[in-house]
């Protein structure tokens, strides 16, 4: 049972209250919940739903389309390796080797400890510093095997605060004053622009 | 009472459509129209497999690229989202277009088991069609193909098979856009996509068998006929669905002369080629073991034992014949009857018996007048494009089905505006232009606010905004048509008939729809199988020409029935395919009508309370298995058809009351199906011109009970005054899957009907300080309390209670007493 908590519930309300549809805003608390749970619960996806008025159904295959949110708990550390070309060529895939050694787990397995995960991945667009991986989404730049290894015992000794848990997207939350929120009326409301009646109508 | 309807109105002279060319030759398209269909219509079938007619085409598949050349050179585009352009040059034979058509076969065959030879589907598949007609025939991939869980159930009765899935979105298309019912989605992504439902749980949408019939290959099939036949051992006839008045066009199909599949026929006019699943999957009681099929009569020690059927229609002849007059003698039922029969149990029972006690409603429809009397509308005027339909009834979902998805496409898709006057919020939800819910006995109220533009501050629980947007769309110059029905049991009709004569008086153009449940039920009332009426809507002083009499005054309908039996001076009861025990509102007038009753004739297909409690049954053979006519809610006449034989010694309805009339030394004038409809082209008005073998592909009858040359008379009586603070207004409507006898009698469906509940509004349930889900004591008037379990539901208004007829759980008529023109409950906390 995770549901979204009560801050979190209020916050959805405050993201919801920014799109003209409810359902609009179904993408931001898809993140509000993997944030809450390092992954998107079963219970969330539920939740999602009765929020923004749609079904479950609905809520899931739409979050399934984007790779980036789990449905299985993941590491606290999502360690992302790319092997696209530029990676490929300077060592991304010996790279994810020695990190599949290290770790002991293969691509989609998480450790033992709960603490990573390891992916391979395409391009992240930072070939100029090949190889490179992501942690948690946050970019590593041209890692040998000791970058690598030195990585790994920072995340485990904790000394990367730098590195948020698994699903946080941003240490800073963006909030939209009342008086700054623009154009939140449904079309439905506001009629279509003229253009857009003009087509339809032949 | 003429035909009404004239469909190919458009003249070709006058917009000769947009010209272009087809393999070479030059036609002309509708303006609009898309390539695949200006194709079909000129006889060039295009191979396809996401593209559905009655759906919005999405281009997912590309099966049905064609060489298209505008003017700009030739190219593939997908025919199915391409409306024709003038002078666009097309070729559907071209070598880019079949190299298109085989790559893109070859594709989708790619991830495809091949297991046709155990696939339902196999023999009547469309990939499998268009692989042979217009594939490679050969695969270049020898890699290892994907693999899931073969078939899954999706709900009780679909399964899923993924492996098998083109992921062409009908299905899921339907669903969303159709049905209103987003339960299956497609999930994942890339070669990952799967459609499937949210984990635990189920695709539970009333529509569902819809998405096997379309599906384009064996991924989703039907659990009632899996494996239970080949396509091509099949035998296929088409008729009309009885499940309910909107009389969806429906294929029989048969193996083995027994009924195995039903399948929705495209029809314009009805329901377009959609089934609920009570219509597509209810043939499983054809042939249920619990089918009648030996007539019996009760012995000596009172059990029902099988008799011959001289013997048993001798006993009903001295059941009719005993009472010293015909007032003595009591009918209910009729709306399981085809119209055929209809008349002729009519023709028996007032045309050579003069008895008027019949009624073909059980208490739970609408006022003969109204439904005879109203102006009507076709379901195609009230879903014409700027329509605004007025719904003074049911929730259409619960009720007909189909008649709902037609509604649902005008408001979603044509600017139709729907003002609902329903006790409680529908199943249209937030698409509702304007929304009243009001408290029973205030229906007629509202309505009268709403004729007389009083509508500038909220009335009841009604705001003034909402009102005053229903005042304007109802007196706007927009076609209105008001559907009409039972939207609560608990409240009298004489509320409904005022708030129908405020209506009128608003709008007198207004057109109107009678949704009641009952299948022939307006065939029923159409050939007078209700008090008061002859064939054809005539008062009982009209002469029918070829009828020996008529009856002399009115008689009484289902509760008046029940009554004079409870008082003694009913001495014959006939039932026509009625169940009043269960099936009437008012449960404990019905039993107490049961004790008192001399003789009980029934007449009927199975085994129900009421026939359990008869002196006489008489089997009968039911749908599927007769020839006959249907008349649906808009006045349409279209034809059942016979695909099976009828069990064991049971007779279709019509035969028998020819049997009962000639045991009894009459003579109803007809030994064949075709006497009989010559006897009702002649004496019943506006039948002469029927052709009753129009049995064509999808052919669509005439309406053919427009307007009569009567009014019914309606006055408009004064609002019933609200309930105390300790009450609450009873709402008792219906849903789809109840206990029905024939719901039951279906091996799949009857696991389907659920447990009632009593739900009231939030705020009631919190002042009544009762957590919503738990049990509390409920009351009518000084009756005994029963403990029932009460939810909270923001559907139902502050004020009243809501529960469902005839399910399992809670139990709706202990609540209902008859004569009361609204009922009021108490509920405390245990
Ligand atoms: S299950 Fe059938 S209808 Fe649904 S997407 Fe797959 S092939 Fe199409
Ligand atoms: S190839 Fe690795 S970041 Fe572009
Ligand atoms: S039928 Fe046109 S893309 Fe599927």
């Amino acid at each position: 049972m995770s549901r979204l908590n009560e801050a979190n519930v209020e916050l959805a309300q405050e993201i919801i209250a920014r799109y003209p549809r409810r359902k609009s805003a179904l993408i931001p608390l898809l993140h509000v919940a993997q944030e809450q749970n390092g992954y998107v619960t079963t219970a969330a996806m539920e939740h999602l739903a009765e929020l923004v008025g749609i079904t479950p159904a609905e809520v899931l295959g739409t979050a399934s389309f984007y790779e980036m949110f789990k449905f299985e708990p993941q590491g606290k550390y999502m360690v992302n390796i790319c092997t696209n070309i530029s990676c490929q060529l300077l060592g991304g895939e010996e790279l994810l080797h020695h990190a599949e050694k290290t770790l002991g787990i293969r691509p989609g397995g998480t450790t033992d400890d709960g603490l990573f995960t390891l992916e391979d991945v395409e391009c992240m667009a930072a070939c100029t510093e090949a190889p490179c991986l992501q942690v948690n989404y946050r970019h590593e730049y041209r890692l040998d095997h000791d970058d690598f290894d030195t990585l790994i015992s920072e995340l485990r000794s904790g000394s990367r605060p730098d590195i948020p848990d698994h699903g946080t997207l941003g240490l800073v939350r963006q909030h939209i004053p009342d008086g700054r929120m623009a154009g939140i009326d449904s079309p439905e409301k506001t009629g279509s622009p003229e253009w857009f009646t003009a087509r339809s109508s032949n | 009472m003429t035909a009404t309807e004239n469909p190919e109105s458009a003249s070709p002279e006058t917009n000769p459509g947009v010209p272009f060319t087809l393999n070479g030759v030059e036609f002309h398209a509708n303006d609009g129209e898309l390539l695949i269909d200006a194709a079909k219509r000129h006889g060039v079938h295009i191979p396809h497999f996401c593209y559905h007619p009655r759906m919005t085409p999405v281009g997912m598949c590309r099966m049905c690229l064609v060489e298209v050349d505008t003017g700009r050179g030739a190219g593939l585009q997908p025919s199915c989202m391409l409306p024709v352009t003038p002078n666009m040059k097309v070729n559907t034979e071209s070598e880019p277009t079949t190299k298109a058509q085989d790559g893109v076969l070859e594709l989708l065959l790619i991830n495809h088991p091949l297991d046709c030879p155990v696939c339902d589907k196999g023999g009547e598949c469309p990939l499998q069609d268009n692989a042979y007609a217009f594939g490679p025939g050969e695969s270049r991939f020898v890699e290892e193909k994907r693999h899931y869980e073969k078939p899954i159930p999706i709900s009780d009765l679909v399964y899923l098979d993924r492996e098998r899935c083109i992921l062409c979105d009908r299905c899921t298309r339907f669903a969303s856009e159709v049905a209103g019912d987003p339960l299956i989605h497609f999930i994942g992504r890339g070669a990952q996509t799967e459609v499937n439902t949210f984990p635990e749980h189920e695709f539970s949408s009333y529509f569902s068998g819809n998405t096997v019939q379309i599906c384009p290959v064996g991924a989703l099939t039907a659990k009632p006929y899996r494996f239970a036949a080949r396509p091509w051992d099949l035998s296929e006839t088409e008729s009309t669905s009885m499940v309910d008045s909107t009389g969806a066009r429906v294929a029989l199909h048969s193996s083995q002369d027994r009924l195995v599949r039903i399948q929705g026929v495209d029809s314009d006019a009805t329901n377009w080629g959609w089934l609920s699943d009570k219509e597509r999957f209810i043939y499983e009681a054809t042939d249920s073991p619990e089918r009648l099929t030996e007539p019996l009569v009760r012995d000596g020690s009172g059990d029902a034992v099988p008799t011959r059927w001289n013997n048993a229609v001798k006993q009903v002849v001295e059941a009719l014949a005993r009472p010293s007059d015909p007032r003595r003698i009591g009918v209910i039922g009729g709306a399981r009857l085809t119209l055929e029969s209809q008349y002729a149990w009519a023709k028996l029972l007032k045309g050579l018996g003069a008895v008027d006690n019949i009624d073909a409603q059980l208490g739970d429809g609408l006022p003969a007048e109204l439904v005879l009397g109203l102006p009507k509308a076709t379901i195609d005027s009230a879903c014409q494009p700027g329509g605004v339909v007025v719904l003074l009834g049911p929730d259409l979902k619960e009720e007909l089905p189909t008649l709902y998805l037609r509604l649902r496409h005008a408001i979603q898709f044509d600017g139709v505006s729907l003002v609902e006057i329903s006790p409680r919020v529908t199943s249209f939800g937030d698409t509702v232009a304007a929304r009243l819910n009001p408290l029973p006995g205030a229906t007629g109220q509202i309505a009268k606010a709403l004729a007389d533009g009083m509508v500038g501050t909220s009335i009841g629980r009604s705001s003034a905004e909402e009102l005053s947007a229903a005042h304007k769309l109802l007196i706007s110059d927009r076609p209105v048509t008001v559907i009409l029905g039972r939207g609560n049991l608990a409240e009298s009709t004489d509320i409904i008939a005022s708030a129908v004569a405020s209506l009128r008086r608003a709008n007198p153009n207004a057109k109107f729809l009678t949704a009641l449940r009952r299948g022939n039920v307006h065939g029923a009332l159409e050939m007078g199988l209700t008090p008061g009426y002859l064939p054809g809507a005539q008062p009982l002083s009209a002469a029918v020409d070829g009828w020996d009499m008529a009856p002399r005054s009115r008689g009484l309908d289902t509760a008046g029935i029940l009554k004079s039996a409870v008082n003694g001076t009913l001495d014959t009861l006939v039932l026509l395919g009625a169940d009043p025990l269960t099936d009437f509102p008012d449960s404990k007038l019905a039993a107490a009508a049961f004790e008192r009753v001399g003789t009980v004739i029934s007449v009927d297909t199975f085994m129900t309370a009421s026939t359990g409690r008869a002196d006489v049954v008489l089997p009968a053979a039911m749908f599927g298995e007769v020839d006959g006519t249907f008349l649906n809610l808009e006045g349409r006449i279209s034809p059942v058809q016979a695909k099976v034989t009828s069990p064991g010694q049971t007779r279709a309805d019509w035969m028998i009351a020819a049997e009962v009339a000639a045991a009894a030394g009459g003579d109803l004038g007809f030994t064949t199906l075709a006497e009989l409809r010559s006897d009702i082209a002649a004496n019943v008005p506006g039948f002469s011109d029927v052709h009753w073998d129009r049995t064509g592909h999808g052919a669509d009858g005439p309406v053919i009970t427009g307007i009569r040359s009567w009014e019914p008379t309606l006055t408009e009586t004064a609002p019933i005054p609200p309930a105390d603070d300790y009450g609450l207004r009873l709402v008792v409507d219906r849903k789809l899957w109840d206990n029905g006898t024939m719901t039951l009698a279906a091996a799949s469906l009857k696991g389907q009907v659920g447990d009632a509940v009593m739900s009231v509004s939030p705020a009631d349930l919190a002042r009544l300080r009762i957590p919503s889900g738990n049990e509390a004591s409920v009351a009518v008037g000084g009756g005994d309390a029963r403990t029932v379990v009460v939810m909270s539901d923001p559907r139902v208004p502050v004020g009243a209670a809501h529960v469902p007829f005839h399910l399992n759980g809670v139990d709706a008529s202990d609540f209902l007493v008859t004569g009361q023109p609204v009922i009021d409950i108490r509920i405390q906390a245990l």
